[in-house]
């Protein structure tokens, strides 16, 4: 299916010039040199054109042929794909390594869909029946608790001619005809979509139920919706991948979409020798089986990191498509922006900040702009929620990856090294960090847990802001200047801070946190600061109150209580108010 | 391992007479047709004298050189350039273990060349990320900072950040003669684990190549290290292939000889500075500091050089050494290093300005790999709690410290004045230890409880009662 259009003049890394045909487009997928490198026309000029090689060129001479296939750089959607691991530009990781062994090499062409499985396919619409793109021909139960839907590819409609009986079928096996108004399409269980167009839907909706991860400080202080943008900024060392693992586990989507980007090897290894023996809290199923990664390590081909954020997106998008919600991790996205100032450069474009392209935030914006909660083309609602790490040179915030992302994302969680120097875990900064979804889930919250979460959240961020400038006088005059309110203020935040927000992401109990468990726990602490504040008013001074056994209780009760013996809690509830009728007797 | 595959893949050698440009490291060689990127030249001056380089661009009838021994005395018209037809490759064999060799991988201890039936490349492979085998096991180097707090493990990168004028390699020696596959607390160790050492330097100073020759020397270690050394007063650009030959090496001996392989490359700085200048060269467009915009991906082709594959025994351990310039990790070498390696080693000036040896700073230090590599069967049950906890404590002493230094330390709570006592104790008997001291993984962790012992046990919310009640000791006990 492949022609020869032209050959090499100029080959300087992953970027290559050749001469050839004017009848090539931009953005179409090419192969190059006799090995046939898998490569993509980032540029046209007269009959000279620019590829990006998706892999490593060495040996690559001028005069050596490029081959062009007529479609742009695609991914193949269709069941088969959870539980996959693929490089950027979608070839299968496991496969590679039985063809080549553990070193990746070059020139390897693989389908990223198994042709060889059969899967057992039924029809939902029947002969005669008009369709449209989007419409879900049948169902493949793709593991014991994911119902793969098989849709109509987005371009196609028409009347159905001939549907398949349920049976056994591989995925390139007609399941269906149409006659459409080009004449009859034969359809199968296998769509091919290009990485750089966004998959079409008939509404953006409104974002009002959270994304709930299991991690305290974002599902109570700063949550993101369904559909909604995040960003983790830290320097190395912050906790990023261990923060992106952890939502990666626990978050309650159906699918998620892990994209490693110019990261480290080890860690992908982690996520799939882990993920096969994590066990979904929600349906006791394996956690790699609603999983799809995407594993471009740093010392992949650059072009193809720069690929495997939108290969990502694409899958996301086609299971959001089926009417599902859909987590998607970018880990790194600073990465991916690398690897643009990279062939950038090699392009010799005119650089903007830092040696960035110009169109770093148009990138950024069209990455993050592919996020959201839809109605899909067959009326299901569906979401993409994307969480992407961002990693500052130095830690700093002010650099244009950063900031530039700043500016398309709702939710900030910034991470923070002296918290990570401390081993407070996830090391999320609470006052820098922001969510701009904190009213819109706040009535999702009243309805599920019957309680004021708003209020609980504003009173615990006021005290923790509150910690935070008092303590600025302690660093100066020491804690025995302030009076014993503030101080209580002080010991408070303390609590909440180890008690709640710290949270071990290796303890069994403490890993996922339900949200009844969460607001509980929250409801406990601002209760003692109730209680002691009141006593104090009365003359008690803070050693007392520092000195009550229930402190500790409810600085341990996140890893002794497991989620489903929450009646437990109330316990502790009995506990602390006996204690404090205790004391509040003296003070009479 | 595939490299052994990678044969010399005859390109077809080809010759040209004269060069149309030489600046600085570079040749810009004209009227060469059919030249393959990234090929090795020998490039010969007007006396016959031969060097090396390898292609950086290629066009229609022009090819970008960079010679790694540098361009004095090249002429324009009297340069023979010969193209290899391949890229770089260098023999491989066990028996390098014991040699010499200079930074592209010739011998220079005045022995033969090596037997070598496998010709690796130099850039190797990037291993699949579904080969590889996720790190368990950790190594035990007898330093209490290090296997207490930030546990090295087998397969693992975990570079020292120093600044110069730190013992640094003082450090780096001990590591590679103490280094042994640790074993649960109290259990004998296995079966003495013997590593092969593979040391690169990058524009060291000859007396820190000599101090290195002469530790593995004392250590007996000798025969199982293979040094490359490019020198100070060596070609910079040499210094881009010699961590890449001596990983091609350790490559060799760890997934096609089974072998437990540590990899010691100094100074990562000097190396990056070779690139910068190399980019500098030829006009390319900078980052940070004058840095190429791909310092990351380069350093990631070496550093990811690292770790175990489901198809060998053997591992790879990098230890990378760099020194800060002006002791400022934001720099872009440690930076992005960091990004990269699974943790960093921090040695700090405050610690070795108290003559504390080894001056490692504990709280920016941090073993991403730890984690898995502790707990019941690898160390002990309590090692995760106890190292949060003494992270914990130690990071409140500082806070504590400085307000000392603000109020005075009478004025302290009592509490804080026993987290002032316990942080000193950590650093003087927790962090320092003598150079030759080899601490057992058990010591470690029951210094580290000694040490926790001055603290009232309230304030321990890390670790949990039970841990407290089996290894807290009660105040008269420690007396």
């Amino acid at each position: 299916m492949s022609q020869q259009f032209g050959n090499i003049t100029w080959v300087n890394g992953p970027v290559i010039r050749a001469r050839g045909s004017r009848d090539v487009s931009m953005l179409e997928q090419v192969e190059v040199g006799d090995e046939r490198l898998v490569g993509e026309i980032i540029g046209l000029n007269g009959d000279s054109i620019t590829i990006q090689v998706y892999e490593e060129t060495t040996g690559m001479r001028p005069g050596a042929p490029v081959f062009g296939t007529g479609l742009p750089l695609s991914v193949e959607l269709g069941p088969g794909l959870l539980r996959s691991i693929y490089d950027g530009i979608q070839r299968p990781l496991p496969i590679i390594e039985r063809e080549t062994g553990s070193f990746i090499d070059r020139g390897v062409h693989m389908n990223p869909l198994d042709r060889i499985e059969h899967w057992s396919y039924n029809p939902i619409l029947k002969e005669g029946e008009q369709v449209k793109g989007g419409e879900i021909l049948g169902t493949v139960q793709e593991t014991e608790n994911f119902e793969h839907r098989i849709m109509v590819p987005p371009n196609v409609s028409g009347t159905l001619t001939w549907v398949a009986p349920a049976k056994k079928y591989t995925i390139d096996e007609v399941i269906a005809r149409v006659k459409t108004e080009r004449g009859e399409r034969e359809l199968t269980m296998i769509q091919r979509w290009p990485v750089r167009r966004l998959r079409p839907y008939k509404a953006r909706l409104g974002q009002n139920i959270p994304l709930i991860t299991g991690q305290r400080v974002l599902d109570m202080l700063f949550p993101v919706s369904k559909g909604g943008t995040a960003a983790i900024p830290g320097a190395f060392g912050a906790g990023k991948t261990v923060t992106q693992h952890s939502i990666a586990k626990w978050a309650d989507a159906d699918i998620v979409v892990y994209i490693g980007c110019g990261e480290r090897g080890n860690e992908m290894t982690e996520v799939l020798q882990e993920f096969p023996h994590l066990i979904d809290p929600r349906n006791g199923r394996p956690l790699m089986e609603r999983t799809v990664l995407i594993a471009n390590t740093s010392n992949m081909p650059v072009a193809a990191r720069e690929a495997s954020i939108y290969t990502g997106i694409t899958i996301a998008e086609y299971f959001r498509d089926m009417g599902y919600h859909v987590a998607l991790m970018a880990d790194s996205t600073s990465r991916w922006a690398e690897a643009l100032r990279e062939v950038s450069g090699r392009l010799e474009e005119m650089p903007a900040e830092e040696g960035y392209p110009a169109y770093l935030a148009a990138r950024l914006a069209e990455f993050y702009e592919r996020a959201g909660y839809v109605e899909t083309l067959n009326g299901k609602q569906g979401s993409i929620s994307v969480i992407g790490a961002v990693s500052p040179p130095g830690g700093d915030f002010s650099e244009p990856v950063t900031q530039h992302t700043k500016r398309y994302i709702r939710c900030f969680w910034a991470l923070d090294k002296s918290l990570a120097s401390a081993r407070h875990f996830p090391s999320i900064n609470w006052l820098e960090s922001y969510s701009e979804y904190t009213e819109d889930v706040a009535g999702w919250w009243r309805e599920k847990v019957g309680q004021d979460w708003l209020k609980m959240r504003n009173h615990a961020v006021e005290l923790l802001s509150e910690e935070s400038r008092l303590s600025q006088i302690v660093k100066l005059v020491g804690p025995d200047a302030l009076p014993d309110e503030q101080r209580l203020v002080l010991e408070t935040s303390r609590i909440i801070r180890e008690g709640f927000l710290q949270q071990n992401a290796m303890d069994n109990i403490d890993a996922y946190s339900d949200i009844h468990k969460q607001i509980a726990m929250m409801n406990l602490m601002l209760h003692f600061h109730e209680r002691a504040e009141r006593i104090i008013k009365r003359g008690a001074n803070i050693g007392t109150i520092h000195a009550l056994p229930i402190v500790n209780v409810l600085i341990r009760m996140k890893e002794q209580i497991p989620n489903n013996e929450l009646e437990k809690l109330d316990d502790i509830r009995k506990t602390l108010d006996e204690q404090m009728d205790q004391l509040e007797a003296e003070y009479r | 391992m595939n490299q052994s595959t990678n044969q010399l893949t005859d390109w077809g050698i080809q010759e040209v007479s004269g060069v149309g440009r030489v600046e600085g490291p570079i040749v810009v060689v004209e009227r060469a047709g059919n030249v393959g990127y990234d090929e090795v030249v020998e490039v010969i001056d007007s006396q016959g004298r031969m060097r090396r380089g390898r292609v950086l661009e290629v066009g229609e009838k022009m090819a970008v050189v960079e010679v790694f021994s540098g361009t004095s005395g090249l002429t324009i018209d009297g340069t023979h350039i010969r193209f290899l037809g391949q890229s770089l490759h260098i023999p491989v064999a066990e028996e390098m273990l014991g040699r010499i060799f200079d930074g592209t991988g010739n011998p220079i201890d005045g022995g033969p060349q090596p037997l070598a039936s496998t010709f690796a490349d130099i850039n190797g492979q990037p291993i699949n990320p579904t080969s590889r085998v996720y790190p368990r096991d950790y190594i035990q180097t007898g330093i209490s900072a290090i296997d207490g707090m930030n546990t090295l493990v087998m397969g693992q990168k975990l570079p020292l950040f120093s600044g110069a004028g730190l013992p640094h390699d003082q450090l780096a020696a001990q590591i590679v003669r103490q280094a042994t596959l640790g074993s649960p607390a109290g259990e004998s160790p296995k079966q003495a684990q013997q590593f092969a050492i593979v040391f690169a330097a990058m524009g060291v100073k000859h007396d820190v190549a000599e101090y290195f020759r002469n530790a593995f020397a004392e250590s007996g270690a000798l025969t199982r290290v293979a040094m490359f050394l490019n020198l100070a007063d060596d070609p910079p650009v040499e210094r881009l292939v010699t961590p890449r030959a001596a990983l091609t090496l350790a490559e060799y001996l760890a997934f096609d000889r089974q072998m437990h392989v540590l990899v010691v490359l100094t100074d990562m700085t000097n190396y990056c500075e070779a690139l910068r200048q190399i980019s500098n060269v030829r006009g390319e467009v900078p980052s940070r500091k004058g840095y190429p915009g791909y310092l990351y991906s380069d350093l990631a082709s070496l550093y990811e050089r690292t770790g175990r594959v489901k198809t060998s025994e053997g591992s790879i351990t990098q230890i990378p050494i760099l020194t800060m310039p002006s002791d400022d990790i934001t720099h872009p070498v440690p930076d992005l290093t960091g990004y990269i390696t699974e943790g960093q080693i921090v040695l700090g000036r405050n610690l070795n300005h108290q003559n504390i040896y080894p001056p490692i700073s504990v709280l920016p230090s941090l073993s991403r790999l730890m984690k898995d590599g502790i707990g019941a069967g690898h160390t002990r049950g309590d090692h995760s709690h106890l190292s949060a906890q003494l992270y914990a404590a130690y990071a409140h002493m500082q806070d504590v410290r400085s307000l000392a230094s603000v109020i005075g330390e009478e004025e302290l709570g009592a509490v804080d004045q026993q987290f002032l006592k316990f942080g000193r104790a950590f650093e003087r008997e927790f962090v320092g230890q003598s150079p030759t001291e080899n601490r057992t993984i058990e010591q470690t962790l029951d210094l580290g409880w000694k040490l926790l012992s001055m603290l009232p046990k309230e304030e321990l919310t890390r670790v949990s009662p039970d841990e407290i009640k089996r290894y807290y000791k009660e105040p008269h006990d420690t007396n």
